[in-house]
């Protein structure tokens, strides 16, 4: 659509830029405050320089829950999206059933994540919960408040019961989009499924697809309260995540300044992740 | 039927089993969940939801939430729709550097923002407000509102809005007479999705509360804490928190689909 250009359309701008501003810039300033100071408390604070971020780089402990953290969103992400697209391809496209399915396949989605927690908590309890109970009836030793192994085992599959769903509603959406002209000529022309898949529904579902990859990966990296509720991000640190490291230490040790040049740390590496991604994606569709 | 349809079947099976098993948890008694393994509820009673029913402590809590979110969206739409027809329709000086900064606040970890939040409501008084936590969501809300609503505004032909100044449409008059009526699935679908980061968020809706707006996602932590661990009621009170999204999922279930691809397929 060919816009005019008229700057009085910031005035209906306005009241987004600053409410938005308001709830961003003011703590982003503070975060970026604390992160160069040091304090001792009586609200008292010194210039520090970059030794928070330095700390930063050479704490093993920050490491290692990065370390998680990138395993668990690359497992997550190799699960869900290619689980997601069979299920949405599967799908029926007319009749009654479709609107049964969606709705099932949302609830997920709309359950607040401390009660997803509880939830699989309940149901990965060795002795009474349904899950934890067949897998100990099948020989398998199952306990994941103590065996890591198993405590990854849950919550990758509590995320996959989580959020599959919202790749499959995006890819069904995409792949209702498609007018049947496209599938009727290529049964003229006698093309097997997997064609099909590979020239007509693949590329009309770029744009979607990139859509939930980009989601999937920003909120499994923020990945915080199901987890919390669940293991706790144990046993010991085994399913410690980002984002319980830094409230831990910033809601529990009062740690200011670490915890800010953390958080700093923390945003950037999502927003570069996602900023080189989507570029990717674009510029291969520009070709 | 086709064989394929195996797969969704199977799928949403696999979706029901956790939800099936907190219902049936939720009609135990305590004694019957700690001492058998059972499929379905042998002692079946309806003690955990008298409880939550009678406790103002827990029904204050649903309370709390269902207010705090009503208010996020509402707040939330209500902004997001003429800033959605400002990027849908004009150019202005830095539009899409806005836009993108706009986004970019969908990417901010909520745990980076929880102790600059507690700081910042609690200087201008807000700490522990139904409004706090709403303000607090709206950071990842409106930029949301903003992308939905203007995927939607996008498809509506500007031919619409000219047609109406023609026949003598004030500018406030049309937006409200014709053009929203025109896009209200965009602004189901959109108000569909404040709903539901808003309802389902905890660490923040926690954190920015104490006692007067305590959330029910706050609430349910203390039954793992203050008498022992009382699963019934933990259960019960999951299951009562389903409804709300039961409810609104169906009420949009004809929208869903077109509403994941953000108006933009």
């Amino acid at each position: 659509m060919n816009k005019t250009f008229n700057n009085k359309a910031w005035w209906m701008v306005l009241p987004v830029f600053l409410v938005v501003a308001f709830n961003a810039l003011v703590p982003l300033m503070t975060v970026v405050n604390y992160s160069v100071q040091e304090t001792f408390g009586n609200n008292e604070f010194f210039w520090s320089g970059t030794i928070w971020f330095q700390q930063l780089l050479d704490n093993d402990q920050i490491r290692a829950s990065l370390g998680r953290q990138i395993i668990f969103t690359t497992v997550v992400l190799f699960i869900q999206v290619p689980l997601g697209l069979t299920i949405a391809l599967c799908m029926p496209r007319k009749g009654p059933w479709v609107s049964v399915c969606l709705v099932l396949m949302a609830l997920p989605l709309l359950v607040p994540w401390n009660v997803v927690g509880s939830m699989w908590n309940i149901m990965a309890l060795p002795d009474i919960g349904l899950l934890g109970r067949t897998i100990n009836a099948m020989g398998i030793h199952y306990n994941y408040t103590r065996d890591p192994v198993a405590a990854w085992f849950t919550v990758v599959l509590m995320d996959v019961w989580h959020w599959t769903s919202l790749v499959v509603l995006l890819c069904y959406a995409g792949l209702v989009s498609i007018p049947d002209a496209y599938y009727q000529a290529a049964k003229i022309d006698g093309a097997r499924p997997w064609a099909v898949f590979r020239y007509i529904q693949l590329p009309k579902l770029k744009h979607v697809l990139t859509i939930a990859i980009l989601l999937r990966f920003m909120d499994s990296f923020m990945i915080y309260t199901e987890v919390i509720v669940l293991t706790g991000g144990g046993p010991g640190s085994a399913t410690k995540f980002l984002s319980i490291d830094l409230v831990q230490k910033a809601l529990g040790g009062f740690d200011l300044g670490p915890a800010a040049a953390f958080s700093i740390v923390y945003f950037l590496i999502i927003l570069l992740t996602s900023w080189l991604f989507y570029t990717l994606m674009m510029r291969n569709e520009a070709n | 039927m086709s064989k394929r349809y195996l797969v969704p079947i199977v799928y949403v099976i696999f979706l029901m089993l956790p939800i099936y098993w907190l219902v049936n948890m939720s009609f135990k008694t305590t004694n019957e969940i700690i001492n058998r393994f059972s499929l379905y509820p042998h002692e079946f009673t309806l003690a955990s939801y008298r409880t939550i029913f009678t406790d103002p402590s827990w029904y204050g809590a649903y309370i709390n939430s269902i207010t705090y979110v009503a208010l996020n969206t509402v707040i939330s739409v209500a902004l997001a729709l003429p800033a959605a027809y400002a990027f849908s329709r004009y150019r202005f000086l830095g539009d899409k550097h806005l836009f993108f900064w706009l986004l970019s606040n969908r990417m901010a970890p909520p745990a980076v923002f929880v102790l600059p939040f507690i700081q910042l409501y609690s200087s201008v008084g807000l700490f522990d407000t139904h409004l706090a936590v709403a303000l607090a969501h709206m950071l990842f809300n409106i930029p949301l509102a903003v992308w939905i609503l203007e995927g939607f505004m996008s498809g509506v032909p500007k031919e619409l809005d000219e047609t109406a100044y023609v026949d003598g449409y004030s500018f406030p008059k049309f937006f409200v007479k014709i053009f929203i009526p025109t896009i209200s699935a965009g602004i189901g679908v959109a108000a569909f999705f404040c709903f539901m980061f808003s309802w389902v968020e905890m660490l923040l809706a926690k954190n920015l509360t104490s006692v007067a707006a305590k959330p029910i996602v706050a609430a349910m932590t203390k039954t793992s804490s203050a008498s022992g661990y009382e699963l019934g009621l933990l259960a019960a009170a999951g299951v009562l928190t389903l409804i709300p999204g039961a409810i609104v999922v169906y009420f949009v279930r004809n929208y869903i689909a077109k509403g994941f691809a953000l108006g933009r397929v």
